[in-house]
């Protein structure tokens, strides 16, 4: 049977997901440098979901994720020195050097953020949502949360209006099975995620993340289904770190055994062997972009090393917004590329607001069948 | 001019806004069918539609959450809390996401949005539902916090914080709702951040905002027929401070009094106390008192309940005191 895969997205997916790990394998060689400090988490095990959900996506479709944020921004096509130089707390970083591991920000790439409070984003991907529903736009958000997450009331509230109002977001649930040393198991009434989605009448599924092809399948789908006004939904990506919570972490609460097997399972050899044994590429193709992509993250590094630490000036700046000040566009301030993709708004007088939440006869049918006037 | 209740000006000032730009929606508990649990937004669900002006779940983090997910994207969010204090629910939106967007995206992402609704003590609500929360956003960078007194201050001050590219958080008083003012129509805007002398005087400052603002007035009738004349400063903005305008007028009086709500410890008193000792101590010729309400929590018995806030008599004794007259 012919694969239902082109070989230009088996080598993009590779590509990336090859990129997302050496970049993170370098990054934990610089942290132990001390080029890198504070919490640093690593996503390495889990690049098919990142891998296989943006190609299944739109490149204007928002994205926003969690604190273990640098592999989504990543496959996105963000900037891999800028990344780095976030991290190593330089001016060339995305945010100036302000954000760090926890908070890269891509607003040109359309990723709007990591967040360092377990849960804190999945309200905010529902206000984009809204956003976009609200001015009438086909675009989708995705939003990425770890399995812990989904025990936080910002879950439970936030899911309960997406649903109610049909917002256009898809909620991809990382289950690597650990909120920090917690197996989430031990401490979840219901562990396997996605069933959640039933008590909202919510679209859920859950797929094996460690298979960039079933996530790409899946998000297809989903993210059709979310555009065609049908609501959100809930994918619970099944996958596992092969690392500690974070870079400090020798993550002794899970057995050797344990993290061996799983290793069987690793996403990135797993894909080569699919597009050789469908002959779709030859080792070839993939020493190559290995050795593209080893270079890549070299750049990175000495991009970063040579990029100096922000003036002091700088605290005083990006805290209030000054009346006429322009928003920081960080490709065209680092690298001095032009960047015409960055979003501008329909100004309020050109808008139209169509959409109707709760059309008044629907309300009104339902204060009737509660005996309501 | 017309005059409006408190909560008349700031209905106009939302539909007028509304009206505007159509990038501003109101979210909010019982802001649409119900018209709004204080009222503010009576009429509007009809004017705007269920779109913009939303009923919200009882889900303060999940809601607060979302309108700041749309200010993100370029919406301009009015997220009306039903009161400040169920907001302590909403807080980790307000000062971990809508405060720090900016800061840590490095002036990528602008949050124009504005949490609003009312605040303060007093009513027989015992401990949960009457507390003077203000000094506790004040605190936080990134956030403007606003607290105006009268009606045309509060028309004029919500259509400046609707216009503004920050989040801004917003006490209205909830005893103020039905208090009555002159409210110029239309284009009335007042700026973040300006205070303003509501009453000049001359023998001494008290700084104030809020309903605060009115026992400090009552307090000045009396002591002006004692022969006393009281400036009385109404901050409005409590971040960012209007230095100038505190230090102008301790200037001129050379003794201040600070009255404010809620508790003292960390209150915002304390801070205006600061930027006087350290930029004004040579022209003052008292220490500055505070009028603050007492270090308890708030009591259901009546007495109790009068006893936690200020009020004239405890103000006119603090000018009193200022002025070394009887008491001092
Ligand atoms: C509100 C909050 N509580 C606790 C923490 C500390 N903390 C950081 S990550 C983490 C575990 C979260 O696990 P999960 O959501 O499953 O994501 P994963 O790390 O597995 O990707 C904890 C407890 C935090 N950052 N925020």
């Amino acid at each position: 049977m012919a694969s239902a895969y082109s070989k230009d997205l088996l080598l993009t997916m590779y590509r990336k997901m090859y990129l997302m790990r050496r970049f993170e394998e370098r990054t934990q060689q610089q942290y132990g440098l001390g080029k890198i400090a504070g919490f640093c988490h690593l996503y390495i095990g889990q690049e098919a979901v990142a891998a296989g959900v943006n190609e299944a996506i739109r490149p204007d479709d928002y994205m926003l994720s969690g604190y273990r944020d640098h592999a989504q921004p990543l496959a996105r096509g963000s900037h891999a020195g800028m990344i780095m130089a976030e991290l190593f707390g330089r001016t060339g970083g995305y945010s100036k050097g302000k954000g760090g591991s926890m908070h890269v920000f891509d607003i040109e790439h359309h990723f709007y953020g990591g967040y360092g409070i377990v849960g804190g984003q999945i309200p905010l991907a529902a206000g984009m949502a809204f956003a976009s529903r609200y001015r009438n736009e086909d675009r989708i958000t995705v939003c990425y949360f770890g399995d812990a997450a989904a025990n936080q009331g910002a879950f439970h509230e936030t899911f309960n209006m997406a649903a109610k109002w049909k917002l256009p977001v898809l909620y991809i649930c990382e289950n690597n099975r650990y909120g920090m040393g917690t197996a989430i198991a031990r401490v979840s009434a219901e562990p396997e995620i996605h069933k959640r989605g039933a008590a909202y009448n919510m679209r859920h599924e859950a797929v094996d993340g460690m298979d960039a092809l079933k996530v790409y399948d899946a998000v297809k789908d989903a993210a059709a289904y979310i555009r065609a006004g049908k609501g959100p939904v809930l994918m619970e990506a099944n996958t596992y770190r092969f690392r500690g919570h974070s870079v400090v972490d020798p993550a002794n609460y899970r057995s050797k055994q344990e993290v061996e097997d799983e290793r069987k399972n690793d996403p990135i050899p797993r894909l080569m062997a699919y597009a050789i044994k469908q002959k779709l590429a030859k080792e070839a193709d993939f020493e190559a972009i290995e050795a593209e992509v080893k270079e890549q993250v070299d750049e990175a590094v000495k991009f970063a090393d040579e990029s100096p630490e922000p003036h002091l000036d700088e605290l005083w700046r990006d805290t209030i917004v000054e009346e006429g000040e322009e928003d920081v566009r960080p490709r065209e301030r680092v690298l001095g590329v032009k960047v015409d993709k960055w979003p501008s708004y329909p100004s309020g007088k050109d808008l139209k607001v169509t959409w109707d939440l709760e059309p008044r006869e629907q309300a009104e049918k339902a204060d009737k069948a509660a005996g309501l006037k | 001019m017309a005059e409006l209740m408190y909560r008349e000006a700031l209905n106009q000032a939302l539909s007028e806004e509304m009206e505007r730009d159509a990038n501003v929606f109101l979210i909010g508990e019982e802001v649409g069918r119900y018209q709004g649990a204080f009222k503010v937004s009576q009429g509007l669900l009809d004017k705007f539609g269920s779109a913009r002006i939303i009923d919200a779940p009882i889900s303060e983090l999940g809601f607060t959450g979302l309108g700041v997910g749309a200010a993100m994207v370029g919406l301009r969010p009015v997220v009306e809390m039903m009161t400040w204090n169920f907001a302590i629910l909403a807080m980790d939106q307000i000062v971990n996401n809508a405060a720090k967007l900016r800061h840590m995206s490095g002036g990528q992402l602008r949050c124009p949005i504005v949490f609003r609704g009312p605040g303060g003590a007093g009513g027989r609500l015992s401990s949960q539902h009457s507390q003077a929360l203000e000094s506790t956003y004040a605190h936080f960078p990134g956030l403007k916090v606003i607290a105006p007194a009268t009606p045309a201050d509060a028309k004029g001050m919500l259509k400046a914080a609707i216009r503004d590219d920050n989040p801004v958080v917003m006490f209205e008083g909830e005893r103020l709702y039905a208090l009555k003012g002159e409210v110029p129509e239309g284009e009335h805007v007042v700026p973040l951040g300006k205070a303003d002398v509501k009453r000049e005087g001359k023998d001494v400052t008290v700084i104030t905002w809020s309903r605060m603002y009115y026992f400090c007035e009552e307090a000045a009738k009396q002591l002006e027929a004692e022969g006393i004349s009281v400036e009385i400063l109404d901050l409005r903005t409590l971040r960012p401070l209007d230095e100038e305008a505190i230090l102008a007028s301790v200037r001129k009086t050379n003794r201040a009094v600070i009255v404010e709500e809620g508790w003292p410890l960390a209150g915002v008193g304390a801070q205006v106390v600061d930027i006087i000792q350290s930029k004004a101590f040579d022209e003052l010729d008292a220490p500055v008192l505070r009028v603050t309400g007492l270090d308890v929590n708030m009591s259901y018995a009546a007495n109790l309940e009068n006893a936690i806030q200020p009020d004239a008599p405890k103000i006119i004794a603090a000018v009193k005191k200022v002025l070394y007259r009887e008491g001092a």
